[in-house]
């Protein structure tokens, strides 16, 4: 008996022993698989916000250059051309434009028909309809101006209360998922006067369904204008618009009413509200605060004459009264002479309450960061960061016990910090990528205690192990980030040849980190990405040449002789179709010659590059694929888009 | 190396002191961890200092402190609970273990692993492969 008990008690301390090991090995599996995950994360923020950074750039070189040039300059009549101003229209003359009565629906049409006003039976009839049908150019346009119209009467500052025993539902960034929307509606039920909703804005922009989603919402806010509650998003912003999707989802969705479409949609998003306060103590933001945000001025200000946050200011009207489009232009000139930390308050160059336009700018682009203090946002180009302190701060100036805001996206859906002061929810799911993140809303009830539901859309009825889904998100950001390498593979060469003077053609490890960081600037972690971006190293060193050959980036195949002016081509794609779509002023798609070739000419000073004058006519030339002199956008940019080989392996 | 830790404890949310250590390749138990952080926490505030952490990280680094675990080790764990050598465990053999003995998985993490781990044709883990599997680095 003896002998038995010890020896069932040798059994027990091995297994024992065997489960520790495996628990060990496991977990070790897992962290690494976090840490996988966590750098995919970075990559692809990082190069969303460098997007971002990037096209503020552009728009604050417009803004130099209005203010620099004589009349007479060529480049600045481009510009103005460019940033036509809104004429002075009243509204009635506006509502003249827009009007949808003489737009006929054929009887071939099988979308939805809408009537007015709008019922709930007609909104849900929208939503079911929208998964396979698009709604008539008339009755979108009819919508729209019961929209804005609504919308003009609303404040600034929605106020809400969740007394009444109603729990409410928030939701954060969409970006044209439709799908997310709709699995939302599934889950939580659709919006009524039972189910208040709030959206927080960025409902566009990105997904492809970025229309059907603002018809919706704007259907219900229509039925239930005292339930349903928008915020504006730093998204509703038709400049923005030109580069994120939007602009061009809606030209292709509509090509004969996009135009005006698109114009009211301008309007609409100038009069959306931008907050929205549940019973006096949770406040709801798009983006978040800074250190001068106070409710009570937002709430007083004449929200709709900020139209664009990316628009210079007029040149001409300088009047106290005149324009109100205020821009990122002076934060960001004021923060290149900064001293570290402190933001400096804004001169009265323009106008005397430009520090309006900044609260504004500051409550649709800011992010929150761990540290105190408050600095202008560098990574996004507008905006600032702020720290708990000043949440704390503001939160007590008002007497409110939570901020919820969204505006970045978060792995889980959602995500506290500042010790659970800010809460950042955002509603679209795999936005990176198929499995990269999930989307969450909440719900909240008179407790003001906020309750999460997450979802994660998916096409395929799979389920993906962690393993797997981190794998495919990681390739598709590996893929991204080899094409930002490529792109800029003339300055990184350079740069490595300033450490490779001997010309051996190989550069150590560390200063291939050192160097790729410089020149991308992108706040990677290069030694971590290393193994999955270098295949191959040579005691220890890297041989740059080769490693930019594997790449494995093609290039579309044209003769163009100037081969530097493709890379500048690859590096701006984003700016120059962004540049192409403002040009094009009635949204025809097409653009002449000579605005092609001004265009370039902008382009080559913002960037400080020499481009000749032969080589912008040769590129023209070899893209007018159809030879009738004009330059088709979509099939321009198309041409340029570069294609990584090694997906197709 | 170390510019990565640091980077991912500032922008996004505080990272477990486990995973940063398991991730530089390092092999610590529960013990092993509770220990670490023990020698590096501010006090009791359940965060950790990067240049507290350093050191430390690198000492255990040089010493090579947790070495990983050697794959022949890992096939015997495996065998000493699958006690009739089938050749496979079944989820809820290697459950009962994973949430009983040793330290112990909460749900979550046995939820995760039997994802992971599980044939979903045969529902079963066989387990030979996948230790060549998940032992190298990861890389689909």
């Amino acid at each position: 008996m003896g002998c038995g008990m010890g020896k069932s008690k040798l059994q027990l301390k091995k297994s024992i022993r065997a489960a520790l090991l495996i628990q060990r090995w496991y977990r070790q599996y897992v962290a690494r698989l976090e840490m996988r995950r966590r750098c995919t994360w970075n990559i692809f923020q990082s190069i969303e916000y460098a997007g971002e950074q990037d096209q503020i750039k552009l728009y604050n070189f417009f803004g130099f250059l209005m203010d620099h040039f004589t009349p007479a300059s060529s480049e600045r009549n481009l510009i103005s051309h460019i940033f036509r101003e809104n004429e002075i229209c009243r509204d009635t003359e506006w509502e003249r434009y827009f009007c949808y009565k003489d737009i006929e629906v054929p009887d071939s049409y099988t979308g939805p028909h809408l009537t007015f006003p709008m019922t709930f039976c007609g909104v849900s009839k929208l939503v079911e309809a929208f998964k396979h049908k698009q709604l008539h150019a008339r009755y979108v346009l009819q919508l729209l101006g019961e929209t804005w119209r609504l919308l003009r009467i609303l404040p600034n500052i929605n106020q809400v209360s969740a007394c009444h025993t109603k729990e409410i539902t928030i939701c954060g960034d969409l970006h044209g998922h439709l799908e997310d929307l709709l699995l939302i509606f599934y889950k939580n039920g659709l919006p009524s006067s039972e189910k208040p909703y709030v959206f927080n804005g960025d409902f566009v922009d990105r997904g492809k369904n970025s229309l059907e989603i603002l018809l919706i919402l704007f259907g219900f806010l229509l039925v239930y204008p005292n339930d349903v509650h928008l915020n504006r998003g730093n998204h509703e912003d038709h400049i923005v618009n030109l580069r994120y999707g939007f602009t061009k989802e809606v030209l292709g969705k509509y090509r004969m009413h996009g135009k005006k479409i698109l114009k009211l949609l301008q309007k609409i998003f100038s009069w959306l509200p931008l907050a929205t306060v549940i019973d006096h103590k949770v406040l709801i933001v798009h983006g978040g605060i800074s250190d001068t945000t106070d409710l009570n001025t937002i709430a007083r200000v004449d929200r709709h004459k900020y139209v664009s946050v990316l628009r210079p200011p007029k040149p001409t009207h300088h009047a106290v009264n005149g324009s109100k489009t205020q821009m990122m232009n002076n934060r960001n000139r004021e923060a290149g002479g900064l001293v570290e930390g402190r933001r400096r308050v804004c001169s009265l160059t323009y106008h005397s309450s430009n520090g309006l336009a900044h609260q504004i700018v500051d409550m649709l682009w800011s992010d929150p960061m761990p540290q105190n203090g408050c600095s202008p946002n560098e990574v996004r180009g507008g905006g600032c960061y702020w720290g708990p302190d000043v949440s704390e701060e503001v939160l007590g100036k008002h007497n409110l016990q939570l901020l919820i805001r969204s505006h970045e996206c978060k792995q889980e859906g959602y995500e506290f910090c500042h010790n659970r002061r800010v809460l950042t929810i955002f509603s679209a799911s795999n936005y990176y990528e198929v499995g990269s993140n999930r989307g969450a809303y909440i719900r909240m009830g008179p407790d003001l205690v906020p309750h999460f539901i997450q979802y994660q859309a998916s096409r395929t009825s799979r389920e993906f192990t962690l393993r797997q889904s981190i794998g495919w998100t990681e390739r598709s950001a590996l893929r991204a980030l080899k094409e930002q390498l490529f792109v800029h593979k003339s300055d990184l060469i350079s740069a490595f040849h300033e450490f490779d003077p001997n010309n051996t053609g190989l550069i150590s490890l560390s200063h291939w980190a050192s160097v790729t960081e410089k020149v991308l600037n992108l706040g990677l972690p290069w030694r971590v990405l290393r193994p999955q971006l270098v295949s191959s190293t040579r005691y220890g060193m890297v041989d740059y040449h080769q490693w930019i050959r594997e790449l494995s980036i093609t290039e579309p195949k044209l003769e163009i002789s100037d081969n530097s002016i493709l890379e500048t081509m690859y590096k701006n794609h984003s700016n120059l179709e962004t540049i192409f779509r403002i040009i094009d002023t009635d949204h025809s798609g097409l653009i002449s010659f000579e605005e092609f070739r001004q265009t370039w000419k902008l382009l080559s000073s913002h960037l400080k590059t020499e481009i000749s004058d032969k080589a912008i006519a040769d590129l023209a030339q070899s893209i007018d694929f159809n030879k009738d002199g004009s330059i088709d956008i979509n099939e321009f940019m198309e041409a340029f888009r570069l294609v990584d080989l090694s997906a197709h392996s | 190396m170390m510019p990565l830790v640091h980077r991912l404890i500032f922008w996004e949310t505080p990272v477990e002191i486990g995973t940063i250590i398991y991730s530089l390749g390092c092999f610590p138990t529960q013990a092993d961890l509770h220990d670490f952080t023990a020698e590096v926490e501010e006090g009791h505030t359940g965060y950790i200092h990067l240049d507290k952490f350093l050191p430390v990280m690198t000492k255990v680094l040089l010493e090579n402190k947790y070495p990983p675990i050697p794959e022949d080790l890992l096939l015997q764990a495996f065998e000493v609970l699958d006690k009739e050598k089938k050749g496979y465990l079944e989820p809820e053999d290697l459950t009962k273990y994973m949430t009983q003995e040793g330290d112990v998985f909460t749900q979550e993490e046995m939820d995760e692993m039997l994802t992971a781990l599980v044939d979903h044709e045969k529902n079963l883990i066989y387990y030979k492969d996948l230790i060549n599997l998940l032992t190298i680095d990861p890389d689909m």
